[in-house]
Order: C-alpha cells, then structure tokens, then sequence
C-alpha cells in the first residue's frame, strides 16, 4: 500500500524536509521521487486584467478538501506504481512568490513519478476543492474556473496512457 | 410553538463567493428534502438568494458529498442533522 499524505495548512512548508520524509518511507524500493512546488505570481497572474497582484487567498472546505485530493491520488494510483505521495496545500492569504503547493510521487521509475506528480498537479487544478480570491492594484475578485486548465486535466482522460509509453 | 410536529436541524454553510454574496457563513434550517431546503432558504434569505445558490457551476454537498449535477429540480432527501453546503465552482489549487 502505497504511503500517502494530504495536508492543508496556512504555515509554509519545506521542500527538502518533506522530500527527506518520503525518501525515508520508501527506502531502497524508490528509483525516483518527482517534486513539484507551485508558487504565487505577481502579476496578472488570473484575472487577465494586468492589475498587479498585491495577495491571493485561498479559501476551503475543511474534510471536504482533503477527500477531494485523496481521490486524486487514489486516480494517480490506478494509473501508475507508485510508492508514496505526499500533497501540501497552503490556504488562507499567501503573497507573491509564496509556495502556494507542494506534490511529490515516488516510485520505482521515473516516467511514472513525473507521470504521476504532473497529473496530480493538473487535477488539483480543476478538481481540489479550493477557491481563490486575488487582490490586485485593481480590486479584489474571486477567480474563476479557467478553461485551459480543464484542457489540462482532460489530456489525462484523453490519453493517459501516452506519458507512460514514451 | 408546541405543535408536537418533529423538526429535524440541517447546518446549510456557504462558501467563498457565495458566502460574501449571502453575507452569512452558515444558517439553521429545518428540510428534509432538497425541495423543501429551497423553500425555506427563498423565505429566510429571499428569493434572489436562491437565485445566486442555483446558479450555473454551483455545486450542492450534504454531508460533505457531491450532489448529482440535477439537485435543483430532484427531491432528494436530506437525512437528519445533515450538513449542507453550496460550492461555488472550484477554482483549484
């Protein structure tokens, strides 16, 4: 069974830590962990309207959340053998340049820990449950869902299978 | 008033968008069906608040579950002491 772990936090995270406990679990069994860190932009990042962005928050569903991830992975682990993955995701009001979140999958190659870590990553996108709200120079507004990342996510549906052959 | 008559509490919470466009966070309700939730929720909060909860992209949770994309017009039932959420449409991580 592979280890995993989901955690919601406003507290900020370490890469190498987190890394270093999920090495450790896996020991010699793991011939790669993909990592992935998401951080905040600082301009026009979503709105589109060139205002520059002062903060973001981002707002969720205690419980609610976290499922919705834990079903994201249990999707990665139909798809690929992987040894254990491990998802932070910061909420509340986080700044330019701020990790906003961290994926890391671990397996015994590495087309399926890239595989795995990028579509976690492309789910989270459209499927975790998280809303965000953007402050720029021009006003506060809650971001909408964005058609490019459902294209994203629908690449997986459409074709999953061609990552892992090449 | 002492009718006798059973009222069963639901705990429906509102988030994000939703949450600011209602003004509160979360309201005590007595439905046993999603019917009956609409009801009561155009009478306390107004009619133009359940608009903006059955808007396109809003999603209906109880107990924490995605409802079926049909939970404006379907009946379903709302099992006792329930808690009920509209989602405005995620917006991801």
């Amino acid at each position: 069974m592979a280890m995993r772990s989901v955690l919601i936090q406003e507290d900020d995270f370490d890469l190498a830590e987190q890394y270093q406990q999920l090495r450790n679990h896996c020991g010699s069994t793991a011939g790669a962990i993909a990592s992935f860190v998401g951080l905040v932009r600082d301009h026009n990042a979503y709105a589109g309207d060139g205002g520059e962005v002062a903060s973001l928050t981002l707002e969720h569903y205690p419980g609610m959340t976290e499922a919705s991830i834990d079903n994201i992975i249990s999707s990665a682990e139909e798809k690929w053998p992987l040894l254990g993955t491990r998802v932070i995701h910061r909420v509340g009001a986080l700044g330019p340049a701020d990790q906003i979140v961290l994926v890391l999958a671990a397996s015994a190659h590495r087309e399926a820990a890239f595989a795995a870590a990028h579509f976690i990553m492309d789910f989270l996108k459209t499927q975790a449950v998280f809303w965000k709200k953007e402050t720029s120079s021009l006003g506060e507004r809650w971001i909408e869902s964005m058609a490019e990342d459902h294209d994203k996510a629908q690449f997986w549906e459409d074709g999953p299978a061609s990552v892992n052959e090449k | 008033m002492g009718s006798g008559k059973k009222t069963v509490a639901i705990r429906v919470k509102f988030f994000a968008s939703l949450r600011e466009s209602v003004g509160i966070e979360e309201v005590e309700v007595d439905a046993e069906t999603v019917a009956a939730l609409r009801e009561c929720l155009s009478s306390r909060l107004g009619l133009e608040v359940l608009d903006l909860l059955q808007a396109e992209g809003v999603q209906l949770a109880i107990n924490q579950r995605f409802m079926s994309e049909d939970w404006r017009t379907n009946d379903a039932l709302i099992p006792p002491n329930a808690e009920v959420a509209f989602l405005p449409r995620v917006t991801g991580g």
